[in-house]
C-alpha cells in the first residue's frame, strides 16, 4: 500500500465536503478511486460507469501520466503520489 | 452567482478569441469562488483538439487542464471555470455545451467575429439547465 493523494475537480467537490484533496492508501488506481469512495459518498459514480470502468468524460492523472496511456485502473502507485480526476471538458456551438 | 473579471483579463481574453477567429477557441479560468463571487485571477489559453471541427465544436486537451490546476494550486487559486468562443454565434451555451457541462463551474463564452469579439457572457449550471452569471470588473 502507498500513500497517495487524490485531488478533486471543483465540480466533485459537493461530495467531498469542499475537500480538494483527499489522501489515501492504495496500490493501485483501482484503489484509490474505491478509498475515495468509501470515505465520500456518491463520488465514486460520477467517475466509473456501472462496468467499473473509466467513465468516458473523466480523465484520471497519476502525475501527468493519463492513465489511460499507462495500465489504466490497474496502474500501480507509489508513495506520494498524486492522482488527479481531470474533467473532460467540451462543447461547441453548434 | 457573480463573476468578477479585470479588465487586463478581459481584454486578454478578447485578443486570443480574435486571434484564434474562425476557430474555436478555449481555456481555463483561475481564481476563487466565495460569497456568491467568482474572482477571476488569472485566465490561461488551452488546446482545442478537436481539429476535425474546430469551426463549431472544442475539446479541452486534459494535460492543459492539469497543467492549469497545478499552476492554479501554487499559486493558491483554483480552476473556476472554462471560456470558449462561439465564432459568428451568439455568446450562449448550445445543447453541446449543455450536454457536456459539469457543475460548480463558471462557462465563459465569447462571441467573436471577423471584427473582433461582440459579447462576453457567462454561465453556470444551475440543476438542468444553464443560468446567466453577471460579469462584472474587478
Amino acid at each position: 500500500m502507498s500513500r497517495a493523494t487524490i485531488r478533486i475537480p471543483m465540480p466533485l467537490r459537493g461530495y467531498t465536503q469542499g475537500a480538494g484533496e483527499v489522501p489515501v492508501e492504495a496500490g493501485t488506481v483501482r484503489e484509490a478511486l474505491a478509498a475515495l469512495g468509501a470515505a465520500h459518498a456518491g463520488v465514486l459514480e460520477r467517475v466509473l460507469g456501472p462496468d467499473g470502468e473509466l467513465r468516458p468524460f473523466v480523465n484520471v492523472f497519476v502525475g501527468s501520466r493519463n492513465v489511460r496511456s499507462l495500465d489504466g485502473l490497474a496502474t500501480p502507485l507509489a508513495d506520494s503520489d498524486v492522482v488527479a480526476i481531470v474533467p473532460a471538458v467540451a462543447g461547441g456551438l453548434r | 452567482m457573480v463573476m468578477e473579471l479585470g479588465v487586463t483579463l478581459r481584454g486578454r481574453l478578447e485578443r486570443w478569441a480574435h486571434e484564434g477567429y474562425p476557430r474555436e477557441c478555449c481555456g481555463l479560468l483561475l481564481g476563487r469562488v466565495g460569497d456568491g463571487v467568482v474572482h477571476v485571477a488569472d485566465v490561461v489559453q488551452a488546446r482545442n483538439t478537436n481539429t476535425e471541427r474546430a469551426g463549431d465544436r472544442f475539446e479541452l486537451d486534459p494535460q492543459d487542464l492539469l497543467r492549469a490546476d497545478e499552476q492554479a494550486r501554487s499559486r493558491a487559486l483554483e480552476v473556476v471555470g472554462i471560456w470558449h468562443t462561439h465564432p459568428d454565434h451568439p455568446a450562449r451555451p448550445s445543447a453541446t455545451d449543455r450536454a457536456q457541462a459539469w457543475d460548480g463551474w463558471s462557462y465563459l463564452i465569447l462571441s467573436v467575429g471577423a471584427q473582433g469579439v461582440q459579447a462576453l457572457r457567462s454561465w453556470r449550471l444551475a440543476g438542468a439547465d444553464f443560468v446567466e452569471e453577471a460579469v462584472r470588473p474587478s
